[in-house]
């Protein structure tokens, strides 16, 4: 951390000084460690039309969290976990299963996660306001430990996309060209939907369950409008992601908003250009 | 692995008692009572079928007749009665490995999806978000190539006309060249010179690699003279034979709902 400081020390802005602002300098390496990991998910969430679905998977991820606060106060987030990946797998399974259009699927599975989360939040008359900052978010609060933690989930999706890109794209393009080349397109759907999961319950206390459904929709859907191939595709949305973090934050601490809010508007912002010089 | 257990079965059922030959020296594939039922609805019954190497057979029949789900069980997708076998020029029983072409292959346009991009996530373990290294490019073309379509591989999927995207499905059911190339509808959404140039395409490619070819097909303007062989399919095959054959049965004219002066 300490040769990070120093790094980070080179940008003109009072907080990055020597004597500055520790968690901002913290919330900056933060940035820079979320932005591409989901500007890295969003291509495929884009492309295989699962931001509907994602979006559920992150209400699903905020009720992990409350069984968790309730099951164990020692352990919440390992709770959390489990059932963000419980619940992914059950989706991916019904989804199959029942002959019901996915907006269905999702629509059931998405109310009655945020209903049983909001309503073992509050059992007993407790009060929702902890649960505040799992909507929004609080970057500024990320500790170094927890960057070094969300490192590990860059690396492990990075590793991921490596061995299963291929596979995930073709099962969610063309399932029955995937299944005629021996793809197990239900494996990789369930392997993804596990995937998301597992990274939007990590994330969450300090990206916020609203950024976050923004993240993992709109750098893919602006690097859509421009890329022509997979490898535009993915520099784009990165590249996009990692940008509008970068402004975001610095914004957000100039102006006092939210960081994860100013974020966003940024996404919307690149979306919005890369809509103006759209493919043709 | 469906497929496997098919065959399996295939051989230490009744069948393995019959004769393992009777395809003349080349290679062919038999089916023998195919059969496929979903709940207590028949898709297809006693379906015998015998397609040799080098042999363009179409099928045909109305909607809902069972052809895309024949398809499917032949290449070991649906699991069906019956047995299917085939065997080598040599006459000796073998797996067959099958290329398959599906139906309505519909992709975004807008979708930043190469053709390379297809190709390269079909047939290697390189992950596509990363630069394609040129030995795999030139497989690509390679494979392109087989069907005159080089020049799409840079084209986005989404992008090409139906002729063009059957083209380079085709392409890549090719690779690895199989026995049987199995193709569900290829002429739809394809208009009248595209059909012509891929039939042209599909007889250099049963004569270069001798190949057998089954495919469904809802036209049957140009089946005399690309196709050997015609099945017509409803629930159970009702005429075998020739285009000419098939298209002029009575078979045909009721399947169809046909006048009985009906000619071709």
């Amino acid at each position: 951390m300490e040769l990070w400081y120093e790094i980070v020390g080179i940008l003109p802005f009072s907080w990055a000084q020597a004597d500055g602002l520790l968690f901002m300098k913290n919330a900056f390496l933060a940035i820079l460690v979320i932005t591409p990991l989901f500007g890295l998910l969003s291509t495929m969430v884009v492309t295989n039309r699962m931001s509907f679905f994602s979006d559920a998977l992150g209400h699903s991820a905020f009720t992990g969290m409350a069984i968790g606060t309730l099951a164990g106060a020692f352990a919440p987030t390992p709770c959390a976990v489990v059932f963000a990946v419980v619940f992914s797998l059950l989706f991916t399974l019904v989804q199959h299963k029942a002959h019901l259009s996915s907006d269905t699927v999702i629509g059931v599975f998405s109310s009655t996660a945020v209903a049983l989360g909001i309503f073992i939040a509050t059992l007993g008359g407790q009060s929702f306001t902890k649960f505040n900052a799992l909507l929004i978010g609080d970057v500024l609060s990320v500790a170094p430990a927890e960057i070094g933690l969300l490192f590990l989930i860059l690396v492990g999706v990075v590793i991921f996309w490596l061995i299963s890109l291929n596979k995930i794209l073709l099962s969610g393009v063309h399932p029955a060209l995937a299944d005629s080349r021996g793809t197990h397109v239900m494996i990789y759907e369930a392997l993804f939907a596990i995937a998301i999961a597992l990274v939007v319950t990590l994330s969450m206390s300090w990206v916020g369950l609203m950024v976050i459904n923004s993240m993992l929709v709109l750098p893919g859907a602006a690097a859509r409008n421009i890329a022509h191939n997979m490898r535009q595709y993915h520099l784009l949305s990165v590249l996009g992601a990692l940008a509008a973090g970068i402004a975001g934050i610095i914004t957000s601490f100039e102006i006092g908003a939210s960081a994860g809010a100013t974020i966003t508007l940024y996404l919307a912002v690149f979306f919005a250009i890369s809509f103006l010089f759209r493919k043709k | 692995m469906a497929n496997k257990t098919i065959y399996q079965k295939m051989r230490t059922e009744k069948h393995s008692e019959l004769p393992t030959q009777s395809c003349h020296g080349a290679c062919c594939l038999r089916a023998t009572d195919l059969g496929l039922k979903h709940g207590e609805q028949t898709i297809f019954e006693h379906i015998d079928l015998h397609i040799h190497c080098g042999e363009i057979v179409a099928l045909i029949g109305p909607n809902g007749a069972g052809k895309s789900s024949l398809l499917k069980s032949i290449l070991g997708q649906f699991p069906h009665s019956g047995t299917l076998e085939f065997f080598l020029p040599s006459g000796e029983a073998s797996q067959p490995t099958f290329g398959y072409v599906p139906q309505n292959p519909a992709f975004d346009r807008n979708d930043p999806i190469s053709v390379s991009d297809l190709f390269v996530s079909c047939i290697s373990h390189w992950p596509v978000f990363l630069p394609i290294p040129k030995s795999l490019r030139q497989k690509v073309e390679e494979c392109l190539s087989r069907v005159h379509a080089e020049k799409l591989i840079d084209r986005r999927v989404g992008t090409l006309s139906g002729g063009e995207l059957q083209r380079v499905l085709l392409a890549l059911a090719l690779e690895p060249i199989p026995h049987i190339l199995i193709l569900d509808e290829p002429m739809s959404g394809v208009d009248i010179d595209g059909m012509k140039l891929l039939f042209d395409m599909l007889d250099e490619i049963r004569r270069r690699y001798d190949l057998s070819i089954l495919m469904s097909t809802h036209d049957f303007t140009m089946l005399d003279p690309y196709v050997d062989k015609v099945l017509l399919l409803n629930d159970t095959i009702q005429a075998v034979g020739s285009p000419h054959k098939v298209l002029n049965s009575d078979a045909f004219r009721t399947a169809f709902h046909l006048g009985q002066e009906w000619r071709v």
